[in-house]
């Protein structure tokens, strides 16, 4: 378990020399830029930057993990908002965590449905209640709220008035 | 009871087949709960499926958001009625994780022995209701009679019968008496010969077994994009079970397997949970005999709870696959942010591909084989 | 003491009717009690006692609600539906003999009007389902066409082989052949024909079939299309289909009692012949319910295979079967 954690951080390491794969946001972030890599127990927490997530998500891939949940979390007090991914994994009890954040009036990021069909849900979800869009996601449209939904109540400034 | 009328078809001029959109649900007797299911058929194929979900939803994340940790307690056991000890342990698991706090081994043995007996009760509603979906009409009470004898037992120790509230923060809030351990002894007894009527009556049954074998085939592999856990993943042959990969409690100390089956089909999916029965007696046999004297409350527990500002994360193996927890804590008394990752909405999600091309009757075996709450789907 | 022949046929068809009637209310309370006791339940103990007056409250109850009849649906069509399910029934039961001397009309080709009447149910289920325009009834009966086509074809090879075997179609002299006691019952004269219990069954699993009754119960296959064709039948519409389901089951048993089980005949000559008739009548009956809530249901496909792929073979081997033994008698 431990062995592959280490491997999955030596990739990530590795792979952020090197440009990576994937759909990015801006052109010029278009590696697999790691920012922050932690072994926690049996947890491994990445953050990279929001053009990786693809990357990272296809690295996930390979190593195995399998698709638990994404999430979004409203940093309101320094303007950004958070999108964590996690991945856990059949065989052995690792996890994997990748975080990422994006500025707060203009939240985006890749959508990584191509590498797990299963974030097609997720995605829309967080978008729901976040009003983070997804990318290159093929229908961003609400999921839990109503169809004609235009409020997203979990950012921290949503009242309920709306 | 809303049906549709319209028939919308394909220009006839130009496609040879001519397909119709058929709408199940959102009331529907075959879907467990208010989801509705769009259809595109062409005759009695499948061509396209789309779940509609929402219609229960009830945001308990943002309730999360708005409540100190105390009072979202009762909150869990709403998300899945039916596996709600599992759902407040891992409440009550993520905030003493953050807290530090070590539970006594008294009331670890206590939440394993009423999990388990929860789990039994969530399978039985299962096996009933999937019966009934494909005709069996009897069954269901057979499995209620049994499941009645294990909310007698859980009413009599947390005063409710099916949305318990009964873990806390470091413990429990009530001990349970000589009678509480004698009838769940009782149970188990009475629950062996049960499993073995049921093999004999159900499971054995020619008509069932044509019904469910290779019908609705899911890959492991599907299953992993799609995070599904759970029977739907022990039924295609993965052994991936939080209790042995990710130890919580004191799961450790006991001697259970995983029941898991290679065929992935509505078969292999139902054996898991007959299976699973089986292990959660003899879980519950050895907490019973190992269960130590002891306080079920731990002691610092702090009257006000403020986790340390952080990223917190619990999963505990439910009935219907793995439920998690992701608490992020800023110090104060209200979480920040509590995120729910229920197994029911993966487990769903893969249905879209998975029923494509099945006929109408085997989709709907396929739906009721995944063991869907639909309150746990939408939260 | 003889009544003139016009009036004793007229009191015998509204003994008929009322026959047919009063089973097909409280053949529905038998079901609930059985099933109840199936599951462990008590059934209706409520109204009456041991809710015997439970059917009664319910007819009340559907008299008084509204027949709504949409507009989309074809309104002559959606209207003759029930009465097309019922009167069938009813006429079949008019050449059935109850007992010795009971029976409507001693009919010599009984046999042909009983199946020749009991085709008409499945084109009274299609009408009703294409009526109503509605997408789970246009399923749920094409699905009942398919079904009752399938099986009735096994059903007339059986009662053809049987027919080789007593030579008559009079239903009265197919009964009179079979007294004796238990061994002279077609089911068991196995000299006659060795095949006489498979030929019971097939007819056994056909009848089930043509009743739609469970296992192979698509047309209203609850938990998938609702009420199935008559998804969009209220009140007293759906009443008549209901009390015609159990007529037919009604028809379909009194048929095999009297092919098969030796009609009103007994090894014990305690009681009139008619007391017998009933026992073995509503013996049928209480195992047609006693499958229905054991077995889930089959797929269609696999329904459809049964017959196709399994009984019907078997029946015209029997037939063939039959031809041969009693050609080299």
């Amino acid at each position: 378990m431990n062995t592959l954690l280490d491997e999955l951080k030596s990739a990530f390491a590795n792979a952020a020399v090197a440009p990576g794969g994937g759909e990015s946001v801006k052109p010029e972030a278009s590696a697999l830029r790691v920012l922050n890599v932690q072994i926690k127990g049996h947890q491994l927490d990445v953050t990279v930057t929001a053009g990786a997530v693809v990357a990272a998500a296809e690295l996930a891939d390979r190593f195995g993990f399998a698709m638990d949940t994404i999430t979004g979390v409203d940093w309101i007090g320094s303007g950004e908002m958070e999108i964590v991914y996690d991945f856990f994994h059949t065989q052995h009890g690792s996890h994997l965590v990748v975080r990422t954040r994006v500025p707060r009036d203009n939240p985006a990021v890749p959508s990584i449905h191509r590498v797990f069909p299963g974030a097609n849900w997720h995605e829309r979800e967080t978008h729901d209640f976040f009003g983070i869009k997804f990318i290159g996601h093929p229908n961003l449209t609400p999921l839990l709220l109503p169809e004609d939904a235009d409020y997203h109540p979990l950012r921290k400034d949503f009242t309920n008035a709306a | 009871m809303q049906l549709e009328h319209t028939v919308e078809s394909d220009n006839p001029t130009q496609s040879p087949r001519e397909t119709f959109v058929l709408n199940v649900g959102p009331q529907h007797p075959s879907t467990h709960g208010v989801l509705r299911l769009k259809l595109v058929m062409d005759g009695e194929y499948i061509l396209a499926v789309e779940p509609v979900i929402g219609y229960v939803h009830r945001m308990h994340e943002k309730m999360g958001e708005n409540r100190t940790y105390v009072q979202f307690l009762p909150n869990p056991s709403r998300i899945d009625y039916l596996s709600a000890m599992h759902y407040m342990h891992a409440y009550v698991g993520v905030v003493e994780r953050a807290l530090g706090i070590n539970v006594p081994p008294r009331a670890e043995y206590i939440r394993v022995i009423t999990s388990e007996l929860n789990r039994i009760a969530s399978h039985l509603v299962w096996l009933g209701a999937f019966l009934l979906d494909l005709g069996a009409f009897t069954p269901l009470l057979y499995a209620f009679d049994d499941r009645e004898r294990i909310l007698d037992l859980l009413e009599s120790v947390s005063g409710a019968r099916l949305t318990y509230c009964y873990y806390r923060f470091g413990g429990l809030c009530n001990d349970v008496d000589a009678a509480f351990v004698e009838g769940a002894r009782a149970f188990v007894k009475h629950m062996w010969p049960r499993l073995k009527m049921y093999h004999g009556l159900v499971t054995e049954n020619i008509i069932l077994r044509k019904r469910l074998e290779g019908i609705g085939v899911i890959s492991a592999e599907l299953c992993r994009k799609y995070g599904a856990t759970g029977p739907v993943l022990r039924g295609s042959g993965v052994a991936c079970d939080v209790r042995k990969l990710e130890p919580y409690s004191v799961y450790n100390e006991f001697e259970f397997d995983v029941p898991h089956f290679g065929d992935g089909d509505c078969m292999a999916r139902y054996k898991v949970r007959m299976e699973e029965i089986a292990q959660s007696l003899r879980i519950i046999e050895q907490a019973i005999a190992k269960l130590p004297i002891g306080p079920i409350m731990a002691e610092k527990v702090p009257r006000v709870v403020k986790p340390p500002p952080g990223d917190y994360y619990f999963a505990v193996e439910a009935a219907r696959g793995r439920f998690a927890i992701r608490l992020v804590s800023d110090g104060s008394e209200i979480p920040y942010r509590l995120k729910l990752r229920t197994p029911s909405f993966s487990n769903l999600a893969l249905f879209g591909e998975a029923a494509r091309g099945l006929l109408l009757q085997d989709a709907l075996a396929l739906l009721g084989s995944l063991d869907l709450v639909i309150p746990d789907v939408d939260r | 003491m003889t009544i003139a022949e016009p009036y004793r046929l007229v009191a015998y068809l509204i003994g008929i009717l009322a026959f047919v009637g009063l089973n097909a209310a409280y053949l529905v309370w038998l079901e609930r009690k059985v099933s109840a006791r199936f599951q462990r339940r008590a059934g209706p103990t409520e109204v009456g006692p041991e809710g015997l007056l439970q059917p009664i409250a319910d007819a009340l109850k559907l008299l008084s609600k509204q027949v709504i009849v949409l507009p989309e649906a074809d309104r002559l069509l959606f209207r003759l539906a029930p009465a097309f399910v019922m009167a069938p029934a009813m006429m079949c039961l008019a050449v059935i003999p109850f007992g010795a001397n009971l029976g409507a009309r001693d009919f010599n080709l009984g046999l042909l009007l009983v199946f020749a009447f009991g085709s008409i149910n499945v084109l009274a289920i299609l009408l009703g389902g294409w009526a109503s325009r509605n997408k789970y009834s246009i399923i749920a009966a094409a699905r009942v066409v398919s079904q009752n086509v399938a099986y009735e074809i096994p059903m007339l090879l059986v009662v053809t082989t049987l027919l080789l075997s007593v030579g008559t179609m009079n239903l009265r002299e197919i009964v009179s052949q079979q007294s004796g006691g238990v061994w002279h019952w077609n089911i068991a004269r196995l000299t006659t024909n060795p095949l006489m219990p498979i030929l019971f069954l097939i007819f056994f699993v056909c009848m089930l079939a043509e009743t739609n009754r469970a296992p192979f119960d698509m047309a209203e296959a609850e938990s998938e299309l609702v009420a199935g064709a008559f998804t969009e039948y209220a009140g007293m519409g759906f009443g008549v289909f209901f009390m015609a389901e159990y007529a037919n089951i009604v028809v379909g048993s009194a048929v095999g009692t009297v092919l098969f089980l030796g009609g009103w005949d007994s090894p014990v000559h305690v009681l009139p012949g008619v007391f017998w008739f009933l026992l073995k009548l509503y013996g049928l009956v209480f195992a047609v319910m006693w499958v229905r809530w054991t077995f889930p249901r089959t797929q269609f496909y696999r329904l459809l295979n049964l017959s196709w792929k399994l009984l019907i073979p078997t029946s015209l081997g029997a037939l063939v079967l039959t031809a041969l033994i009693l050609k080299l008698r």
